[in-house]
Order: C-alpha cells, then structure tokens, then sequence
C-alpha cells in the first residue's frame, strides 16, 4: 500500500487531496501509467509531466524513482513559494 | 536556525529586532520580506496551498545548505500558507553573519530555492474566478548560479 497526495491543480483534476492505492509498480513512471489506465481524470492530470513534479518520501524526485519501501508519493505543478 | 511554516500572520520587524538580539558576534544582519502583489488589481485574495511535512523538511534543508555554505551566525525563514489579502506579509528569510558578504549572498540563496525547491503553490482569488500562479522559468534558471 502507498500513499498517494495531490496538490494544487494535480489535486483538482484528480478530485481527492490523497488515496491510499494498492499498486505492483516498480517506479513512479509506472504508477503514473497504472492511474492513467485507471480513469480519465487521471489521464487528464498526468496528460503533460513536463508540467509536473514529483516527491518520494517528502523528497523532490525523478519520474525514474523506484518505489520500493516508499510509503508516501505526492503529485503537483512546479512549486511557487516566496 | 529557525524554520517556520504558519498560517498566522507575522511582524517582519519584530522578527528581525529579535533575530538580531540572538545572533551575538554578528557583524551584519540580512532580511527579506515578501508581501502579496496584487498585479491584476483585480485580486481578492491569494491562497497558499503547501505539503505540510514536506515543506518544513524542505525548508530545513535549504537553510541547512546556506549554513554548511556561507559562515552565518544564523538563519530564520517564516513562510505563511492559507488566504492573505494583498499587502500582507507573506514571507521572510533573514541571515546574521560576521560580514555582510555572507548575509547577502546566504539570503539570495535561500529565497532563490525557496522559491522553486519548497512545495508551495499560489492560487489568486478574484472576481474573474480562480488562478494558480504559474511558475517562471526564470527562478528556475535562478538556481544556475548557485
């Protein structure tokens, strides 16, 4: 079981701010290919990943990361602090 | 070093007379304080979204990195999230060090990641609807120098 979070427009697309999911993925490319197979709304979230960016474990990461052990993924557009 | 995420407002000057108070040996005392922008005029009020965990881990490592690269004496960032109207205090970085070389430099470099290394997203508020603030790709080639 992994935890997944959305934030900002990921987080509207997708309709929940997090979801726990039972998934077999090996990275997180893989995960984004299983939820966008999953319903449309995810395939409309994850339409472009250039405009994404990606956390493992409260980490900023690749879209190559593995998942193994991870307990927490999160989803959402460039950050605009400051 | 303090880090703070909070959805209260803060006083920048108090903060800085208090900051400088602690930060003994310092020769010169850095701040920053940004205020919400209303560039539309249009705007009712601005929505900091943030990854509560995340960002005060994000943070840290940030101001950790200014410490191990620049001698300071010390460092405060205090970063609000939750609906600010235009004209409040929205955040501050401040930096304390033996001279003004490092407190300046240290300072840049944390609002150069803070603002496109902490999971923070700005959402305008307003009569013509609901935006979120896209990111520019200038704070990410911001990053280059360091």
């Amino acid at each position: 079981m992994i935890d997944v979070l959305y934030f900002a427009w990921v987080r509207e697309r997708i309709g929940v701010p997090r979801e726990r999911l039972e998934t077999t993925a090996a990275t997180v490319a893989d995960l984004i290919e299983e939820l966008r197979n999953r319903e449309e709304r995810y395939a409309l979230a994850f339409s472009d990943l250039s405009a994404l960016r990606v956390a493992v474990d409260q980490d900023l990461a690749e879209f190559d990361a593995p998942l193994d052990g991870v307990r927490e993924v999160a989803f959402f557009p460039p950050m605009t602090g400051g | 070093m303090d880090v703070r995420v909070q959805a209260e407002p803060f006083k920048a000057g108090a903060e800085v007379e208090a900051f400088t108070a602690g930060a003994s040996g310092a020769g010169a005392v850095v701040s920053f304080t940004g205020i919400v922008r209303d560039d539309s005029g249009r705007m009712a009020e601005m929505l900091i979204e943030h990854y509560p965990g995340m960002t005060e881990r994000a943070l840290q490592k940030i101001a950790t990195e200014a410490k191990a690269r620049w001698s300071l004496a010390d460092v405060l960032v205090i970063h609000r999230f939750g609906a600010l109207f235009p004209g409040e205090q929205i955040m501050m970085v401040a930096t304390a060090a033996r001279h003004r070389k490092d407190a300046f430099e240290a300072a840049e470099y944390l609002m150069d990641y803070l603002k496109s290394r902490a999971p923070f997203w700005k959402q305008e508020r307003g009569p013509d609807g609901e935006s979120w603030v896209d990111a520019k790709d200038a704070d990410e080639e911001a990053l280059d120098r360091w």
